[in-house]
């Protein structure tokens, strides 16, 4: 059991480091984990087992949330890489991309207030979701090439994709709110 | 979190918001934004023949902070020239709303923001080439 703090997710799981997660594997790899590791096969044990066996719940836990997500995946892959995603001092972006941004946010304002505000919203919330498929389908390229740029690519897909995701998220929410 | 009252105030009564036509001559487009917490920003500047700003105006889609901070840019750079504009510090955000550590970086968005407009009409002057305002 100790050796699975040392290993990234990727190892952690026994599947391949590659963007492209077989997601029935990884929930079955997930499952067979927490019955291994879980707290409570660990009541009679040491102290020191009985710790690690939180230790390594907690971190099967956090390796499951991140690959499974394409987004968090992405990140995590370039942070193996040595690459930052968040620079708080990082704020330059594809003008292009960002006035985009602000239009679709423009768009979901204007939902609220429209003569049918749930039609719009699955037009929205399509739109949303197609423009992160693109991403997720071009970061899977980029991770699978070798070299500094294809790694410059797909830093830049993440971060586009973090601000998708946060829109998609608030397109969720109104979707809820409208019923 | 709370907010301080200066950041409240901005963020209740926002100081020029709106938007200027992007095409104009006078006008400098400044875009920024925050992947971490997925914050857009555009800040936007209008400048005499002479180099000063006569108006601005913001659109922020992000957190009380990131509007706070771009509000509050768009006041401080009316009647500025474009060096004094392009001087202006996050520090100086962030001290002026009394901002938490954890929201430095709204005000740092807000400082790219006003440069990166600065830049923008300066091209459109053909002060610099566009090449030099990538940067």
């Amino acid at each position: 059991m100790q050796a699975g703090l040392g290993k990234n997710y990727f190892e952690l799981f026994e599947i391949p480091v590659d963007f492209q997660v077989d997601l029935g594997r990884l929930s079955l790899r997930y499952r067979d984990l927490q019955r291994r590791i879980h707290p409570d096969r660990f009541v009679n044990a040491t102290d020191q087992e009985r710790r690690l066996s939180m230790q390594m719940t907690a971190r099967v836990n956090e390796a499951y949330q991140s690959l499974k997500d394409p987004l968090q995946r992405g990140c995590y892959m370039l942070g193996l890489r040595g690459i930052d995603i968040n620079a708080e001092t990082d704020t330059v972006m594809d003008p292009e991309f960002l006035m985009e941004q602000m239009a679709l946010r423009e768009t979901l304002d204007a939902v609220r207030g429209s003569d049918n505000p749930g039609e719009r919203i699955v037009t929205l919330a399509n739109d949303v979701t197609r423009l992160l498929d693109k991403n997720i389908a071009s970061l899977e390229v980029a991770l699978a090439e070798e070299g500094e740029e294809a790694l410059k690519r797909a830093r830049n897909l993440v971060r586009e994709m973090q601000f998708l995701s946060k829109l998609q998220r608030e397109v969720e929410e109104l979707e809820e709110e409208l019923g | 979190m709370a907010y301080s009252d200066k950041v409240l105030d901005h963020y209740e009564h926002p100081r020029n918001v709106g938007s200027f036509d992007k095409e104009d001559a006078s006008i400098g487009t400044g875009m920024v934004g925050a992947p971490a917490c997925g914050d857009v920003m555009k800040l936007q500047i209008r400048v005499s023949e002479d180099g000063i700003i006569e108006d601005a105006r913001f659109k922020t889609y992000g957190c009380g902070s990131a509007i706070a901070s771009s509000s509050l840019v768009t006041e401080w750079v009316k009647g500025k020239t474009l060096d004094e504009a392009a001087e202006i510090k996050n520090t100086q955000i962030a001290e002026e709303l009394a901002l938490p550590p954890v929201k430095i970086h709204c005000s740092v968005l807000a400082e790219d923001a006003i440069k990166a407009a600065v830049t923008n009409i300066r091209e459109k002057r053909g002060e610099i080439s566009g090449s030099e305002g990538a940067a």
